[in-house]
């Protein structure tokens, strides 16, 4: 199983709890699992056209997904999933 | 009556009780502060401001920090906006001025969001306050922490320049180094405040702190005699005070502080070496900003994942500004332009904001008579290592303490 990291102000939305499993072979799978167990979270995450929301940064295990295979990027076992706010800077 | 009456999702519009906290629930989009502007709009005026102290704080009736409050403050804001004759003369432009924001306490642009931010945090009962930086910002909350006898963090990239690293640590903060660049250290502290009871200037209360840039536009407007100028430059590291700019010239606009309702041109500047959102404007979907992995000596703006990249390109569209970016070779010879024509040192950053001044006008953007103003953000001493390499200063002689050696080796 793949573990989301839930971050603070988002774990309403995951009643609460700070890490979530998935059954998943890659991220968009992953993310679909995540929504399947607390639905909402693939709106939120996901624009219309299946991109991930500007606003909103995935961590696959240390990488910014965007900067690796995008969703598409394959989850393994123990990967770790992190769903990170965009921040400002500087 | 308090004037700040909540937080307000920038995307879905959904309301929330005022908190330190950065994130929508419903639609994780940013969160704005929201002002009872029916109650300001019968305060706000021209006079109220003009008697007020000779700080940014003249402006206080429009940032996040009730009346009853005391401000943590060092004399920020309210720098030198300059008529840059000599530069302009160059340029082709008969009403450049630059605002020399390098003039501030902590000799960056930062010391307005931090000051608003470290009010805020002291008011609401936070006892320690923390940021994620590339240098400037670390060195304004080190300041002001210290000033407000604040517990204090600031978590920078390992390998900042040595000035800013020494100009953090004289204020003698808890000072974190991280193995890896801006945007690792901000993943770090996003996942710190869910630990900590800490107001993190950027992150949790970023709501308040940002509102401290709009600062910058209104002073602007109030030493142009209450004009907007028809463009601003301003440098794009998240694109954070960029999007406040754009408020600013609304409120000036909404509360009749302006005279006429035209908004300024926004014009973003990026290095070439770190320009995801330069990227992203001149591409087929600007509202998609890719990252990028920095690689720029304007360290003080080298975000490879600004969170405000796609609202810069939409208010530079809407305004009829642009997003350009500058080579590192053209940010060093900006950074001697400026220092040549105009005796402004400004940091490797300010070079990137000149650099793409000088770009644009050279291709032609202005006609010669549009008053155009640059932001200069930070002092020339904090990256005045890009000098002392490379290419030195090919006036600079060397000689014996005669007047023998001086005829010899200097031509006058």
């Amino acid at each position: 199983m793949a573990q989301f990291r839930i971050p603070g102000p988002l774990r309403r939305l995951a009643d609460g709890h700070v890490t979530v499993d998935v059954e998943a072979t890659d991220l968009v799978g992953a993310i679909v699992a995540l929504d399947a167990q607390y639905p909402g979270f693939k709106d939120r995450l996901l624009d219309e056209n299946g991109d991930l929301r500007q606003f909103v940064n995935i961590y696959l295990n240390d990488e910014d997904i965007r900067l690796g295979s995008g969703l598409g990027a394959k989850v393994g076992e123990k990967d770790e999933i992190s769903i990170v706010p965009a921040v400002a800077g500087g | 009556m308090p004037k700040v009456i909540g937080l307000r999702c920038r995307e879905c519009g959904a309301e929330y009780e005022l908190q330190a906290t950065h994130v929508c629930e419903m639609c994780f989009g940013p969160l704005d502060a929201v002002y009872d502007q029916a109650a300001l709009k019968k305060v706000v005026s021209r006079q109220r401001i003009e008697q007020g102290p000779t700080s940014m704080w003249r402006y206080r009736d429009l940032l996040p920090i009730e009346d009853s409050v005391a401000v943590v403050t060092l004399g920020e804001g309210l720098t030198p906006l300059v008529k840059a004759d000599r530069l302009g003369a160059e340029l082709g432009l008969r009403n450049l001025y630059l605002k020399n924001d390098s003039m501030n306490p902590t000799n960056s642009f930062k010391d307005r969001v931090v000051s608003v931010a470290i009010s805020w945090a002291r008011a609401h009962g936070f006892e320690t306050i923390a940021c994620a930086s590339t240098g400037n910002l670390a060195n304004a909350v080190a300041a002001y922490a210290a000033r407000a006898g604040l517990e204090c963090f600031v978590f920078i990239p390992v390998d900042l320049e040595p000035a800013k690293v020494a100009s953090i640590s004289v204020f003698d903060p808890n000072l974190v180094t991280v193995r890896g660049n801006y945007d690792d250290v901000n993943r770090l502290c996003s996942q710190l405040i869910e630990s900590t009871p800490w107001a993190f200037c950027n992150i949790n209360i970023r709501p308040f702190y940002a509102e401290g840039s709009k600062t910058l536009t209104f002073e602007t407007a109030e030493q142009l005699g209450w004009k907007l100028p028809d463009e601003i430059i301003i440098p794009i590291a998240s694109g954070c005070q960029f999007v406040r700019h754009r408020q600013a010239a609304r409120e000036l606009i909404e509360y009749g502080l302006v005279r006429g309702d035209r908004v300024p041109a926004f014009t973003g500047a990026q290095a070439l070496g770190c320009a995801p959102v330069y990227n992203a404007f001149h591409s087929d979907t600007p509202d998609r900003v890719l990252p990028v992995k920095p690689d720029t000596i304007a360290r003080s703006i080298a975000i490879g994942n600004p969170s405000d990249g796609v609202y810069v390109n939409r208010i530079a569209r809407e305004t009829g500004g642009v997003v350009e970016a500058v080579t590192e070779e053209e940010i060093v010879d900006a950074m001697r332009l400026l220092a040549r024509t105009e005796g402004i040192f400004t940091e490797t950053a300010g070079g990137v904001t000149i650099g793409v001044l000088s770009k644009l006008a050279r291709a032609g953007r202005w006609q010669g008579d549009e008053v155009v103003v640059a932001y200069v953000t930070g002092h020339g001493l904090k990256t005045a290592d890009v000098l002392t390499s490379a290419n030195g200063h090919a006036r600079r002689v060397e000689i014996e303490p005669t007047m023998k050696s001086f005829r010899e080796k200097v031509s006058l």
